[in-house]
């Protein structure tokens, strides 16, 4: 017979005696990102619920306007207004600030982590693996351990986010970091820059139209993960759809599955509007 | 001779993963291709030795791969030498910590590149600005600086481009402006002009004459191209495989090219514009003063065996030539050496380029004076002295190979 022998290896139980340890080792660590990122939600949160509707869809225009184009401004603001029409505006407000939350994280971690890599090929080296890793882990495998360290709610749906969504931001800030002209590296460096000068007066302008296309990415990772993240109680636009499976409910389903379409095409089209205001004064490269 | 400005001693650039391990063997003097075989590291510079005069362009003149711009680039230490010292001012520069370096780069030294190296997501004058706002100078301060340096490279009205909407001989007079703006007292130019097309490449060298004229920076001039060199350079070291190969003015190399491979470079020059009337002119050793008379005139041609002789006073100013034909007719009818003499002699100075001589040498019909500002002559050119420059390998040989027959 073509059986396996009898031989057993207990990586699995290793990991989770890990992940234990981890919880009881680190618990002011995860205390800490809990606080964070609670805060960092409930401020943007906050905020939309304060903003009247229509004054939302103004602005929603005027991003669209200032970004794009009259019309896209116009068809931004008709796509939220409709979302509205579903009934689904305060969930659509939860996925807005999960989303945006979790982009903001993921700023503040990759794009240092990214110029760090940038700078150190060893720290390049350990990363790279651990952002493959990142990238293909299928993302229910570490809800669980969201859900460990943060119970159920929207700190594990930004927490399960972020790994999901990181890489991009990192792995373009690197690249775009170490794409920078070395003629004009060292023709700061000529003028007796230091390291902190040369970095935020020319290689991160430099490098911020690749950058921003890292951001563009990474948000719209950060979108995707959205229905996923409602299974460890994630609210908003996800929530709903994950009811409408367990309702059997088309018209749920399709209401809410369209209004995070429509979202989606809104934050791509927006935040490539920015990225191309950056390469606007770059062309003849 | 005073100190001078930059003292390149022995420097040695090498490139591989233990540079150092290299030095014996350069020092043994082992060869480039030798080291590269056996150890796997490039010697990008081998021993190079140069002193820089202040006030003067200095150009480094070699083939791609001869390692000049590896060199340019240790003058500010962006790259490190494996070996020997560079002194600027007397202090060795390669020993220098980060914060002494940082302080030289900003005040002492400023760089412009092939490439322009020109900031993009900044407007020219905040491109301009730039070496002056690290140093943290007020800003408008430093506006103003940049507005001067900026009119100094003819780019007024500029000021809010960005570089991409610039020709690239306006960017690099960007570069230059940004360079200045330091007010760097060397200046060190990486081909700052072989990527603009020929035309705007002359202007541009010209502009860079004409503002050395005025500021009198220590400039170090890489080019590959022969005529480059030789226009700008007060001198020129030739670089090959990483070795200095010769060092001295223009006219020097061109006289006395160290060897064949200098020969090779500089055949296609156009000598006319870079020798001089002093580089093809003669010392005269016939000379006939007023008072000396037309017999004694004619005596001097005989024994010299020329045709004509310059006649000068006490003090060697020139006062015209008389020919032998002219002395002997002027005895038989009994005039003097001053009436016979002719004064339409063309008189050139020892700075005139051959180029120039040569429309004079065809008009004239006596040999061309060279004089001093006070008419003092100090040597003569005849029309086959002009051409011999032109095409000779050795000036000097030519010269005695025509003789002083006209």
């Amino acid at each position: 017979m073509g059986d396996f022998p009898d031989i057993q290896s207990n990586l699995g139980e290793y990991v989770s005696n890990f992940v234990d340890f981890l919880d009881s080792a680190l618990a002011g660590l995860f205390d800490f990102i809990f606080f964070i990122s609670s805060r960092t939600i409930n401020g943007i949160e906050g905020f939309l619920d304060f903003l009247p509707w229509w004054l939302f869809l103004i602005l929603i225009f005027l991003l669209g306007w200032y970004f794009k184009s009259v019309w896209s401004g116009v068809l931004y603001a008709f796509f939220i207004f409709l979302v509205g029409t579903f009934g689904l505006w305060s969930e659509m407000m939860m996925t807005i600030s999960i989303v945006l939350s979790a982009v903001i994280i993921c700023l503040v971690i990759g794009i240092p982590l990214g110029v760090w890599m940038a700078f150190s090929k060893g720290f390049s080296t350990v990363m790279r693996p651990i952002l493959d890793a990142m990238q293909t882990m299928p993302s229910f495998v570490y809800l669980i351990p969201a859900i460990f360290f943060f119970g159920l709610g929207n700190v594990s749906a930004i927490f399960a986010t972020l790994i999901y969504a990181l890489p991009p931001v990192i792995r373009l800030t690197e690249l775009a970091i170490r794409g920078v002209d070395p003629e004009v590296v060292e023709s700061a460096q000529s003028f007796g820059s230091s390291r902190w000068q040369m970095l935020t007066k020319v290689q991160l302008p430099q490098a911020l139209p690749t950058i921003m296309a890292g951001v563009n990415q990474t948000t719209m990772m950060a979108l995707a993960m959205v229905v996923i993240a409602s299974m460890v109680g994630a609210q908003g636009l996800g929530e709903q759809v994950l009811i409408s499976i367990n309702r059997i409910d088309i018209a749920l389903g399709f209401e809410a599955g369209i209004s995070i379409v429509f979202l989606a095409i809104i934050i791509d089209r927006v935040t490539g509007g920015v990225a191309d205001r950056f390469q606007k004064h770059r062309r003849a490269k | 001779m005073a100190e001078s400005k930059v003292k390149i001693d022995q420097v040695s650039k090498i490139f591989g993963p233990k540079p150092k391990s290299v030095i014996a063997q350069v020092r043994d003097g082992k060869s480039k291709a030798d080291i590269l075989e056996e150890t796997g590291h490039t010697v990008g510079v081998y021993n190079a030795s140069m002193e820089i005069q202040e006030g003067e362009i200095f150009v480094i003149m070699g083939l791609s791969g001869s390692g000049k711009s590896t060199l340019i680039r240790c003058f500010n230490l962006l790259n490190k030498p494996t070996d020997g010292a560079i002194y600027v001012d007397g202090e060795n520069i390669v020993d220098y910590n980060s914060s002494q370096l940082k302080k030289f780069r900003q005040e002492k030294i400023a760089m412009v590149f092939q490439h322009f190296g020109l900031f993009d997501h900044r407007t020219v004058l905040e491109n301009i600005e730039y070496g002056l706002e690290i140093k943290n100078i007020p800003k408008e301060k430093r506006r103003q600086t940049a507005q001067e340096n900026l009119e100094v490279v003819g780019l007024k009205g500029y000021e809010d481009k960005y570089p991409d909407e610039l020709s690239g001989g306006m960017q690099q007079r960007v570069g230059l402006a940004r360079a200045l703006a330091n007010d760097p007292d060397i200046l060190l130019m990486d081909e700052p002009f072989s990527a603009l097309d020929p035309l705007i490449r002359r202007e541009m060298q010209l502009e860079l004459l004409d503002i050395q004229e005025r500021l009198k920076k220590t400039i170090v001039f890489i080019t590959h191209d022969v005529n480059e060199a030789f226009k700008l350079g007060d001198r020129v070291a030739v670089m090959k495989d990483g070795k200095v190969v010769q060092v001295g003015s223009p006219e020097a190399i061109l006289e006395n090219p160290a060897n064949d491979y200098i020969s090779d470079f500089i055949k296609d020059i156009d000598r006319s514009k870079i020798l001089q009337a002093e580089n093809v002119m003669i010392k005269p050793n016939a000379l006939v003063s007023l008072k000396d008379g037309l017999k004694v005139a004619i005596k001097e041609m005989e024994e010299n065996g020329i045709s004509s002789v310059f006649v000068v006073d006490r003090s060697r100013h020139l006062k015209g030539i008389v020919t032998i034909d002219e002395a002997i007719t002027g005895i038989k009818e009994k005039k003097s050496l001053e009436d016979v003499l002719s004064t339409d002699v063309t008189t050139v100075s020892r700075e005139e380029y051959v180029s120039d001589l040569i429309p004079k040498a065809l008009e004239s019909k006596y040999p061309l004076a060279v004089v001093n500002q006070d008419n003092k002559l100090e040597g003569f050119i005849l029309r086959v002295h002009v051409l011999s420059g032109l095409v000779a390998e050795d000036v000097n040989e030519s010269k005695e190979y025509h003789g002083y027959t006209n």
